[in-house]
């Protein structure tokens, strides 16, 4: 049964996920990492969305650092103080969705025709265009200042057992796993099966009675609005929306390797991508600066500040990948006879 | 300054910046006609080349502000005959061994995967450049934070040729970038449509499979478009800083994107394409700078970039391929 095999492959994934808190709970100070783990799960739900665009549709994506962003300033807007809508934060996060999923479509719509490497640099320009907008609109955006303060759902809050890092782990957990399953659902389904027509053979697909243009469409709007309620749970995280710089380029990068490296196309690895390189990135260069900080002293060499060496270790992980394991380190089993 | 004189002024800065931008652009189309490879390190070996060209300036010992009597000096031609045969040199050797490791053993992979080796490389090479900036390799200002830009050299001078009182600036800089750009499109011509080299490069760009048959030798010719690609950029970067005066470790990104730009505009694989997509974006971001704004340019360059692909999805000059059953 192959379709059980990824099944257990995410299950695993999510149960080791899920007892992090608990090994956390016992671990030295040094060595905890559940208050860094929610932007790296936040990551994953980027990752789940590139994967609709990239990985099911096989549509190359440089741009979802956008998604993120529109998804992160609609939340600012419609709950910080600042403005006089203030909704609820479920409500919040399920209408940056939204919105994120008008933008998406809004921007397959014109690049509807092109080939691979022509979206490519067009949904690269996007990017660039989001985050130029948000830069000359800082009469709404704040501009480097960031849209702040913001809060939490009220789950968060509770005075309960719990630490609040350890309840905002649970519950971008919760929601990554609903999204993974949700997402498993829909490739079984008409949608999600004329997705992968659409990657493997566009022409086939289409004397198959699949509507390429609608497909694209779809395909857009359900990665961009994933990415979208990425940005909504990271800038609630945050209390701030950050800076438009926040969401540049190097983030829409960073999804992909997250989705190569895990396996293109995978669930699971799009997860386990994620922790890998946003882990790499956030915690464990974190911890090793901390280290460093304590046990040389004044010394301020470039080269021996790990912070700098993320773009190397980024770069080599990518390319030895490529060489050595180019589908990815838990790549989605074969569907159908090829 | 009445508008004649904004509007001439202006053109002149967006044909320089436009001329730089087609040099790096053609090295990202030939390598496109080649191996369909969008080679996103190409951007950052462009940087590379600058610091390389700041380094050497360094070894000469020439000031950040040579006087008017080291200008025409010995040591000033030196100088330029180094820079303009060793940086060249760097980037085409640097670029063919970026091939020969990271994207050679990929040429038969899906498209993907060389693209995200490219993305990868891309990453290395900006490392070396951000550490290159603040290490002592650095040539002036010691103990600058190594992602600052760095200064370079002002070898070329700044006086306007039409004279003091003109209203209209064109200084040796511009008349620099506008002769060495076309002299060596005009090398690149010939070497593309009179050679050898350039016949096999045309022929595989064509139809690799029956290149081979022919007996041309496609990697060697791969090969050496990314030599060619290479030197390309490397005499961009010297260029770019003797124009601009200033390199810094993320100039890779911000010119590579204008480039990548240009070369899509035009039709990627389309060498001609690519300088007119090249002048277009220098002309369009001068435009934009002296009658919008600066804070826009980026926004409009690229909306005008989208606008031609919805009416031309293969570009300027592209040819539409129909997909192959």
């Amino acid at each position: 049964m192959k379709r059980a095999q990824i099944d257990m492959q995410l299950a695993a994934l999510l149960g080791i996920l899920a007892v992090v808190p608990i090994v956390d709970s016992v671990l030295p100070t040094a060595l905890q990492v559940t208050p860094l783990m929610p932007p790296v799960l936040i990551f994953a739900l980027v990752g789940l969305g590139l994967s609709v665009a990239t990985g099911f549709t096989g549509l190359l994506h440089l741009g979802v650092a956008a998604f993120v962003a529109i998804g992160a300033y609609t939340f600012a807007i419609v709950t910080c103080s600042i403005y006089p809508f203030q909704i609820p934060w479920l409500c919040a996060v399920l209408l940056a969705g939204l919105v994120g999923m008008a933008t998406g479509a809004l921007l397959a719509l014109p690049t509807m025709r092109l080939r691979g490497d022509y979206l490519a640099i067009v949904t690269l320009g996007f990017g660039e265009i989001v985050q130029d907008v948000l830069r000359n609109l800082d009469a709404i955006t704040k501009g480097t200042q960031g849209i702040n303060p913001l809060g939490g759902p009220t789950i968060v809050s509770f005075q309960a057992p719990l630490s609040t890092a350890t309840r905002w782990y649970y519950l971008v957990l919760f929601i990554l796993a609903l999204v993974a399953f949700l997402m498993q659902r829909l490739l079984q389904s008409p949608t999600g099966r004329s997705w992968l027509a659409l990657r493997d053979d566009e022409l086939a697909a289409s004397c198959m009675g699949v509507n390429p243009a609608r497909t694209k469409l779809a395909t857009f709007a359900v990665s961009a609005g994933l990415c979208a309620v990425a940005g909504a749970l990271l800038a609630s995280f945050l209390g701030s929306s950050g800076e438009p710089s926040n969401y540049d380029f190097q983030v829409s990068i960073m999804a992909l390797s997250m989705v190569i490296v895990g396996g293109l196309g995978s669930i699971p690895g799009a997860i386990l991508g994620a922790i890998i390189m946003v882990g790499i990135n956030s915690i464990v260069l974190a911890k090793l600066a901390d280290w460093l900080s304590n046990v040389s002293t004044g010394s301020s060499n470039v080269l021996l500040s790990p912070s700098n060496w993320k773009y190397m270790i980024f770069g080599l992980a990518l390319v030895l990948m490529m060489r050595f394991k180019s589908e990815g380190l838990m790549p989605p089993r074969q569907s159908g006879g090829k | 300054m009445n508008a004649t004189e904004v509007l001439t002024q202006q053109l002149i800065i967006g044909l320089s910046n436009g001329m730089i931008i087609a040099l790096i652009a053609l090295g990202y189309t030939m390598v496109y006609g080649l191996v369909e490879l969008i080679n996103f390190a190409h951007g950052d070996l462009f940087m590379l080349g600058g610091f390389c060209a700041l380094t050497i300036l360094g070894g000469l010992g020439l000031a950040p502000l040579p006087s008017a009597s080291e200008i025409g000096s010995l040591s000033w031609w030196a100088s330029f005959v180094l820079l303009f045969t060793l940086v060249p040199c760097f980037c085409g050797a640097l670029n063919w061994l970026i091939d020969r490791l990271a994207y050679r053993p990929l040429r038969n992979a899906p498209r993907l995967v060389p693209l995200v080796s490219a993305l990868g490389v891309s990453f290395i090479l900006l490392n070396v450049g951000l550490f290159w900036g603040g290490l002592p390799m650095q040539a002036f200002d010691m103990g600058v934070s190594a992602a600052s830009p760095k200064d370079f050299p002002q070898l070329v001078s700044n006086t306007n040729l039409l004279g003091e009182s003109s209203f209209i600036v064109f200084s040796p800089k511009d008349l620099l970038v506008i002769s060495a750009t076309l002299s060596l499109l005009l090398v690149l011509v010939l070497v593309v449509t009179r050679t050898q080299f350039g016949r096999a490069m045309r022929a595989v760009a064509q139809n690799p499979v029956a290149a081979r048959l022919v007996g041309i030798d496609v990697d060697r010719i791969i090969s050496l478009t990314f030599v060619l690609g290479g030197a390309l950029a490397g005499v961009a970067s010297i260029i770019y800083a003797l124009y601009n005066n200033t390199v810094f470790f993320q100039m890779g990104y911000r010119v590579g994107i204008d480039a990548f730009t240009a070369a899509v505009l035009g039709g990627i694989g389309n060498l001609v394409g690519s300088v007119i997509g090249g002048i277009l974006i220098g002309l369009i971001r001068a435009m934009s700078d002296q009658y919008i704004s600066t804070e826009w340019t980026n926004t409009i360059v690229f909306m005008l970039l989208i606008g031609v692909l919805v009416f031309r999805p293969a570009g300027l000059l592209g040819r539409a391929t129909k997909e192959k059953v």
